[in-house]
């Protein structure tokens, strides 16, 4: 029972150094911090602040130069099916695929028969609104549809972690702001730990339970702001004082270091 | 959601009805342009009473097609073989050596430059070498084809391997997939359009191809039709042989298309 107790993702002292034709660069140094099971965690930061590094080092696509990344207790060692990753860019679903047959790839690796796997499929989708659309190849689908397919593809093979890396970068604002309020509810269904990560800090204090806020070169966490608005969240909250004064801290610590904030 | 999914197909329905008209609205005019052309040959080779060995008119070839159709059937049949098995031996060739580039950097550094050296030599001039070699039947023929068409398939289908998105590429290493399922599961449906690109390109190769075989010797086909009936000033009937060629081409070409159509039903019309 202790396993409960313990947080469920853990970065301990992580960094990751590049070798470039032009030297050593550090994309992200001695980061650490805990997520709690079920947290939704933002990380924000401008470009270049090692945000997307962090998270593709957690998806194990990257392997940290020092330090070690625990999923509930046990080290990070590339990449596995307890994590689902969205990417940002709509060439993440297959073309050759619709709709379903999106969903379903995940369930196909971890090889769960057909019919299974098309119930589960359809589920998703219903679950992201897009039933109808289950027959539709991705380039008849707008942009934010792809990625509520990316979202169930994800969600599909129940993976513990949800990783989501800038996923409504490409969308227009209102979309964007619609899927934000969408990915809500799907967490509040299946509550998984979530982290996600954008530039955009009002997305991120909308979203959040906790936003990691990073600076760049070297990228670092400056710091963490726990967000204490009540759920479920409403697009009402950005303009009340508490939502404005989360986002002025972040905005310091980005713009003017830790060291001031 | 509903006004975004009712958008999205009504958009759909209109890009449809529109792509429709203007696929219509392309052959009316394409076909109008020819006939303008046949015509306007027709009436300046009567006008200005050019010799039928030199210049026939358009009627007068389509005369010599009709007296001479079982021939012209007959050699066109040798010529659509020839054209086909080379195809098909180009593909089944050029699409496993493509893979095996793609996965060894050894084969990438050592057979490229012999690709690129075989593909620089004129055809024309490596045809009569194989008459020499494996004499007058349809096989140097075949090979002939074979080489005009296996490298616009191998570039293809290489340039095609290499294409995945690298967001794709961590999705399915994100899924623990083996080498075997990548390549069945990405890299080759990725590579499904660029290796139609290099299929198009190719069949409108391998006609020539043909041609260029039976030129330089043969019993029949239609490039041995058109040496032979021009050699004996019967320049309609050459004429005939080569607008037979020029259908063939064009309806391979577009069976091709018909199957990229069926095979890539996800690649964006156009």
């Amino acid at each position: 029972m202790t396993i409960l107790l313990m947080p469920h993702i853990e970065v301990c002292d992580v960094s990751l150094v590049y070798d470039t034709p032009s030297g050593r660069v550090s994309a992200v140094e001695q980061v650490s911090f805990n997520i709690e099971a079920s947290e939704f965690l933002c990380i924000v930061g401008p470009s270049g602040c090692g945000k997307s590094t962090l998270l593709n080092l957690i998806a194990g696509f990257l392997v940290p130069s020092d330090g070690q990344i625990r999923i509930a207790g046990e080290a990070v060692r590339g990449h596995g099916l307890d994590r689902g990753v969205v990417f940002q860019d709509f060439a993440q679903l297959f073309p050759w695929r619709t709709a379903l047959g999106n969903v379903c790839f995940g369930l196909e690796m971890k090889g769960i028969a057909k019919p299974q796997r098309q119930d589960i499929a359809r589920r998703q989708l219903a679950l992201v609104k897009l039933e109808k659309f289950a027959h539709s190849y991705p380039h008849h689908l707008s942009g934010g549809m792809q990625q509520r397919v990316a979202i169930a593809r994800a969600l599909a093979y129940n993976p513990a972690v949800l990783l989501m890396d800038e996923p409504f970068a490409a969308l227009d604002a209102m979309t964007r702001e619609e899927l934000g309020f969408e990915l809500l509810r799907i967490w509040d269904t299946d509550k998984k730990t979530v982290i996600f990560v954008t530039h955009n800090i009002t997305e991120a204090i909308l979203l959040a339970d906790r936003v990691v806020a990073m600076t760049p070169r070297p990228g670092r966490i400056a710091r963490i702001i726990d967000i204490a608005l009540a759920r479920p969240r409403t697009i009402e909250m950005e303009f009340s004082t508490a939502f404005k004064s989360y986002s002025d801290q972040i905005r310091e610590v980005i713009y003017h270091g830790a060291s001031r904030a | 959601m509903s006004i975004e999914s009712s958008i999205g197909t009504l958009a759909q329905d209109d890009e449809a009805a529109e792509l429709k008209q203007s696929t219509l609205k392309a052959i009316i005019g394409a076909t109008m342009t020819l006939v303008g052309l046949v015509l306007l040959w027709e009436m300046l080779v009567r006008q200005f009473q050019v010799p039928s060995w030199l210049l026939p008119a358009p009627s007068l070839i389509w005369q010599s097609m009709l007296e001479w159709r079982s021939e012209l059937v007959e050699h066109s049949l040798v010529t659509l073989y020839e054209t086909l098995m080379g195809y098909a031996l180009a593909i089944a060739i050029s699409v496993p050596l493509a893979v095996a580039v793609v996965y060894s950097p050894l084969l990438q550094n050592t057979i490229y430059p012999i690709l690129l050296a075989l593909q620089s030599m004129p055809k024309v001039a490596i045809a009569p070498l194989l008459a020499l070699w494996i004499g007058f039947g349809a096989l140097p023929k075949i090979v002939v084809v074979f080489l005009v068409c296996f490298f616009p398939i191998i570039v293809a289908t290489t340039s095609g391997l290499t294409a995945v998105p690298t967001s794709l590429m961590d999705l399915i290493r994100s899924l623990s997939a083996s080498q075997l399922q990548t390549f069945v599961k990405i890299r080759f449906p990725t590579a499904m359009p660029h290796i139609f690109v290099g299929l198009k390109i190719a069949i409108t190769f391998a006609v020539i191809g043909a041609v260029i075989g039976e030129f330089v010797g043969s019993e029949n086909g239609l490039g041995y039709l058109i040496l032979i009936s021009t050699s004996q000033s019967r320049t309609p009937l050459a004429f005939g042989a080569l607008v037979l060629l020029t259908v063939m081409s064009i309806v391979l070409y577009y069976a091709v298309a018909l199957i990229e159509r069926i095979a890539v039903p996800w690649a964006p019309r156009n």
